[in-house]
């Protein structure tokens, strides 16, 4: 899969199976054509050698939490460290900015001074670098909170008292669009109106307030009606960071020898159309980086039995 | 995964089945397209359905702003509403920075307001405690500015005449406030509750006991404001409104002598009067005999 189609899929593109498939793969592909018994007894053995661990989600956890209470502390405490909220703040002065927030007050205002330019730009840069997704399930508060209630929708799935409906991926970048419009035609910022992600910033740094009945509403439906429906099908932050973070060096990588195939991380997934390269017979290199709308969350790579995903840095990693 | 999601679908698409009876099996790959294709087309109504919904719940927000009948009183060099709403990144940084909290950020029932900073003059007012209008300062956006950029309106009666001067820093080298245009305008609204028109004096805490409020007091800390109601009152004559406003000839005790010879006295609000709502918040009857109006121009 090329990098465009990639970003394509971030779209709302459904994935294709590659064209062309480099030797080495089709090899690797053509040996695990083995009996099936042989093939389990592989599978197996990895199982039986795995590590179950929780490392990553707990290392995100950490940071996601300590993002957002140094917001809440810097008021309250007056540490001054980080004051603001998730749409705009200053960390020891220093302007920072949420990219779809600067869009959208750009957009309605339709003028942009010096200090929102910088703290624009500052953010752009950092997130670029770090994958631009990776503010969704490192940062963003509602992330861990659908992270939480996904477990019980999952668990009331599993006992059969509600079904997950899936809707096209393609609404969230029709959201994006109609969201954009909306600021420049009305003049108002209207998405920040529903984002639960501003929302929850400011109750966790200014107090409770009535607005946190809408997130709740949005939990509720997510536990009942559709999993993770929000960050999937409508949060035009996240497309947001995704196309800033499309050529982000800090991916999560995928190595086709070590995959068995057995769709594990495809079920943890948040973005499991980004993870199509592990069905078998998709991947058509020894090593996929995988797309611009995975979140870095590194829920995949903990659950991988077999290390076939890992977290990279492109280029880096090769000189480590 | 697929599978399964398939003859869910299928199940859900043969309602006439009698109860008990086993839905068809489909097992063969000609019989699953109609069914597929029957899943995708639920796929993309519900994609529509919810679509419509989730704007159609943020345009509610709408309701609130073009219904409202007064604006709020905005913090200190506040864009006109209009701009004031499309330009705030609803950050609270201006909230942060307030020494006596004046600032508050405004709940989802004031639909697009949401996260928008306001001030309750009653409860409590901006003091200019902080001497710089450091709200302005905190805005990342342009939303409270000093000086507008010259493509934004400029409506008459707005804009100060001169620099007003604040009373705490009247013996500094720079006593003025950076503040160009006024964010209301106060007006003595119940006349006939005023105390100073009753020729009534005033003493005790102004606004009781139970009042959260704080003003600065230069008398008691310069950089400190106190609670209202831990520095009562001892006047002959009410005249808080004007001893207490912090900006110099925003407002004075006018005084005339009636037919009987016996004097009257009102407070009157001059040019100069910015629209921060110290004086609403320290009259101390009920409710307020002077108030201010947000984003009222100066009229003479």
């Amino acid at each position: 899969m090329s990098h465009l189609e990639r970003i394509r899929v971030m779209f709302g593109a459904a994935p294709e199976k590659p064209a062309v498939v480099t030797p080495e793969a089709k090899q690797v592909h053509s040996l695990k054509r083995m009996t099936k018994a042989d093939f389990e007894a592989i599978k197996q053995h990895a199982r039986d050698h795995e590590l179950v661990t929780h490392k990553w989600r707990n290392r995100r956890w950490a940071v996601l939490i300590l993002a957002n209470l140094l917001f809440t502390f810097s008021f309250w405490l007056d540490i001054q460290v980080l004051e603001g909220a998730l749409t705009a703040s200053r960390f020891v002065g220093f302007h920072l900015i949420d990219l779809n927030s600067a869009l959208q007050v750009m957009l309605a205002h339709k003028h942009i001074i010096v200090n929102l330019f910088i703290g624009t730009a500052t953010v752009f840069v950092l997130w670029a670098v770090l994958g631009g997704r990776s503010f969704c399930s490192w940062v963003c508060p509602y992330h861990l909170l659908a992270e939480w209630f996904e477990w019980l929708h999952l668990k009331l799935v599993s006992k059969k008292l509600v079904s997950d409906h899936e809707f096209h991926r393609g609404t969230r970048t029709v959201f994006w669009v109609v969201f954009a419009l909306l600021a420049v035609v009305s003049g108002y910022t209207v998405f920040e109106t529903i984002s639960p992600t501003g929302i929850l910033s400011r109750a966790l740094i200014y107090g409770p307030s009535l607005a946190l009945g809408w997130v709740l509403l949005l939990l509720v439906f997510e536990v009942v009606y559709s999993r993770r429906a929000w960050c999937r099908y409508v949060c035009p932050i996240g497309l947001t960071y995704g196309i800033v973070g499309a050529v982000s060096p800090v991916r999560v990588e995928y190595r086709l020898d070590k995959c068995f195939h057995e769709g594990d991380c495809r079920k943890v997934c948040l973005v499991p159309h980004v993870l199509d390269v592990v069905i078998k017979g998709r991947a058509a290199e020894m090593t996929t980086p995988i797309g611009p709308d995975c979140t870095r969350c590194g829920l995949c790579v903990d659950v991988c039995p077999s290390g076939a995903l890992v977290f990279d840095v492109k280029g880096l990693s090769k000189l480590l | 995964m697929n599978d399964k999601r398939e003859t869910e679908a299928a199940s859900e698409a043969a309602p006439l089945s009698p109860a008990g009876e086993a839905a068809p099996v489909v097992n063969n790959r000609r019989a699953r397209a109609p069914v597929r294709k029957q899943a995708n087309r639920r796929k993309f109504i519900r994609s529509a359905v919810m679509i419509g919904g989730v704007l159609g719940l943020a345009m509610l927000g709408y309701i609130p702003v073009a219904s409202a009948r007064k604006s709020r009183l905005r913090p200190p060099g506040a864009l006109e509403e209009r701009d004031f709403l499309s330009s705030c990144i609803k950050c609270g940084q201006c909230v942060q920075v307030c020494p006596v909290a004046a600032i508050k950020l405004d709940d989802i029932d004031q639909g697009f307001g949401v996260g928008v900073p306001y001030i309750d003059a009653r409860e409590q007012a901006c003091d200019f405690s902080c001497d710089a209008v450091q709200c302005i300062l905190a805005c990342p956006t342009g939303s409270l500015t000093y000086t507008k950029p010259p493509a934004l309106e400029i409506r008459a009666g707005m804009p100060l005449a001169q620099a007003p001067v604040l009373k705490a820093k009247e013996n500094d080298p720079e006593p003025t406030l950076n503040l160009s245009e006024r964010i209301g305008v106060a007006r003595l609204a119940h006349p006939e509750s005023c105390l100073a028109v009753q020729g009534k004096g005033f003493s005790g805490q102004a606004r009781g006991a139970g009042f959260r409020g704080h003003l600065r007091y230069v008398a008691v800390d310069r950089w400190k404001p106190v609670p209202v109601r831990d520095h009562p009152y001892q006047r002959d004559l009410c005249d808080l409104c004007v001893t207490e406003c912090p900006i110099r000839d925003a407002i004075h005790m006018k005084e005339t002598i009636a037919a009987d010879g016996s004097k009257q006295y009102r407070p009157e609000v001059l040019e100069q009067c910015v629209g921060c709502g110290v004086c609403e918040m320290i009259c101390p009857v009920e409710p307020a005999a002077i108030v201010v109006d947000q984003r009222q121009p100066w009229s003479a």
